[in-house]
């Protein structure tokens, strides 16, 4: 391990006063499933470790009608997912965290830590992005709010200015007429990264799609947000064409590259294949409600 | 910035502990190298095998993905723990009598991450089973004795 410092941070103004005097090699410690393996591995130049998780905030999980679900960004999964009201209105949640790693590392990890590493087949992310996460951000200019949406540049690059942290990400709230799935392909049945990955949140007004949002993971940069294929799908029942057509919309947004998990012309294709699932998926969802 | 020494005081199966650790080292460091409990074994170091996994705070973690100085403040059940003094506990016996093993690298993550389910869901079924021994890797014995071990044990 390089020299690396530890300081466990007492509220929320000491974890931002440790990251800001702690300049470019700071770094939070949530679970530490990305971040003690990449210091290890002198993959990331770290030498301060701000541990968050003895503070309140980032290890919370809330839900009210009105707020929707408030997860602390150091949260770990496995207490996220455990939990009876998640299973129950964010099921997408539960799909894309019981799969990041085994028992072992959802022990740990996190919703924040799976944001702020910014990877492009972290895979929460198009659960969250499907969802319409708000993520809390906090830093030395005071509190700002970013759609999860928005929060990736880059692979490993995000929108936090120096000294800031996550705290918190919240989900509106969700009525009956609403459900979300998230997918992933991979060759094995778990322990492994996404070739691609989708989550599909939607809306009904009757049988009529009033609403929808549908995120890809894996095939760019960043995790992307496949505004024609929720288009393809608002105004209309969800007939096989209607469905197949959303598919056809998001395979035309992904700009993938061909790597040894798999390449331009699979991914491009599972962004079809897993935006169709997760649609039927989320339609499942509301009719079995 | 220079790590430096610190003692982090973590009850260990049982007994408090103060424990002389530098800031960089894992919680698996820790427990091999200062304090000599060598049962939690180091496979790949980077979370994938866990071969190095212990019980922290109810849950279950690998130790090469812990620091140390994490532990301060936290109980902590290694497979040392497992055993009573005059007994093995029935997964350890379990593994022992169904050849569950062959180099045994891998048992200690495994009869730990056993122990996690069987917790949590006393009777799982095998399909429950494999999914929560999937993060524990084994080089020898093709996974099969293991998972007939646990269900064995779960069914009493
Ligand atoms: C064996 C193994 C399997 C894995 N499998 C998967 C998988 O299937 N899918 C997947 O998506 N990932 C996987 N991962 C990666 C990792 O587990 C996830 O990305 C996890 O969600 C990271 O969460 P963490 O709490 O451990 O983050 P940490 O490692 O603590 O942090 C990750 C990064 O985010 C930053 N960060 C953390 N919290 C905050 C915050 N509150 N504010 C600002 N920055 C913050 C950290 O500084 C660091 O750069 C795997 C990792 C391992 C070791
Ligand atoms: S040594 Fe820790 S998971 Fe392999
Ligand atoms: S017995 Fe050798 S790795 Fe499992």
């Amino acid at each position: 391990m390089q020299a690396v410092k530890y300081a466990r941070a007492a509220d929320i103004d000491d974890a931002i006063r440790l990251l800001a005097e702690g300049g470019d090699k700071a770094r939070i410690l949530a679970g530490g499933t990305d971040l003690i393996v990449q210091a290890r591995e002198r993959k990331r130049d770290v030498d301060l470790f701000v541990d968050v998780k003895h503070v309140a905030e980032f290890m919370s999980l809330e839900y009210d009608d009105s707020s929707g679900l408030t997860v602390g960004a150091a949260t770990p999964l496995y207490e996220l997912y455990g939990d009876k009201t998640v299973q129950e209105k964010y099921p997408a949640l539960v799909d894309a965290s019981t799969v990041i790693g085994g028992k072992a590392i959802q022990g740990r990890a996190s919703l924040g830590g799976n944001l702020g590493n910014s990877s492009p087949a972290g895979d929460s992310l198009p659960a969250m992005i499907a969802l319409g996460g708000i993520a809390t951000v906090a830093g030395p200019n005071g509190s700002r709010e970013v759609s999860v949406a928005e929060f990736c540049t880059g692979p490993g690059r995000n929108v936090l200015e120096s000294g800031e942290l996550i705290v918190s990400i919240n989900f509106p709230a969700v009525s009956d007429s609403e459900g979300a799935a998230w997918q992933r392909f991979i060759p094995r049945n778990e322990m492994d990264i996404a070739v691609a990955s989708a989550g599909t949140w939607i809306k009904l007004d009757g049988k009529v799609v009033a609403d929808a949002r549908i995120a890809l993971g894996a095939v760019a940069a960043t995790p992307l947000v496949a505004t024609g294929a929720a288009e393809a799908l608002i105004g209309n029942e969800l007939t096989d064409e209607v469905i197949s057509n959303a598919g056809d919309a998001a395979s035309s947004i992904a700009s993938p590259i061909t790597d040894m998990r798999g390449s331009v012309k699979q991914r491009t294709h599972l962004a079809k294949v897993l935006t169709e699932r997760t649609i039927r998926d989320a339609l499942d969802r509301i009719n079995s409600q | 910035m220079i790590p430096e020494p610190k003692v982090i005081s973590t009850t260990i199966n049982g007994d408090e502990k103060q424990v002389l650790v530098s800031e960089r080292d894992s919680l698996l460091e820790a427990l091999r190298d200062r304090i000599g409990m060598t049962g939690a074994k180091e496979g790949c170091n980077n979370g994938n095998c866990g071969a190095c996994a212990v019980i922290m705070d109810g849950r279950l973690v690998n130790s090469c993905c812990v620091m140390a100085v994490e532990a301060d403040g936290s109980e902590v059940m290694t497979v040392e723990g497992l055993a009573s003094r005059e007994e093995l506990h029935p997964l350890q016996s379990e593994f022992l009598q169904n050849a569950a093993l062959q180099c045994g690298i891998c048992t200690p993550g495994f009869l730990m991450s056993s122990y996690a389910l069987l917790q949590e869901k006393p009777n799982p079924t095998e399909e429950e089973a494999r999914f929560w021994l999937a993060g524990n890797l084994c080089r020898c014995t093709g996974y099969d004795k293991i998972i007939e071990s646990v269900l064995t044990v779960a069914k009493g």
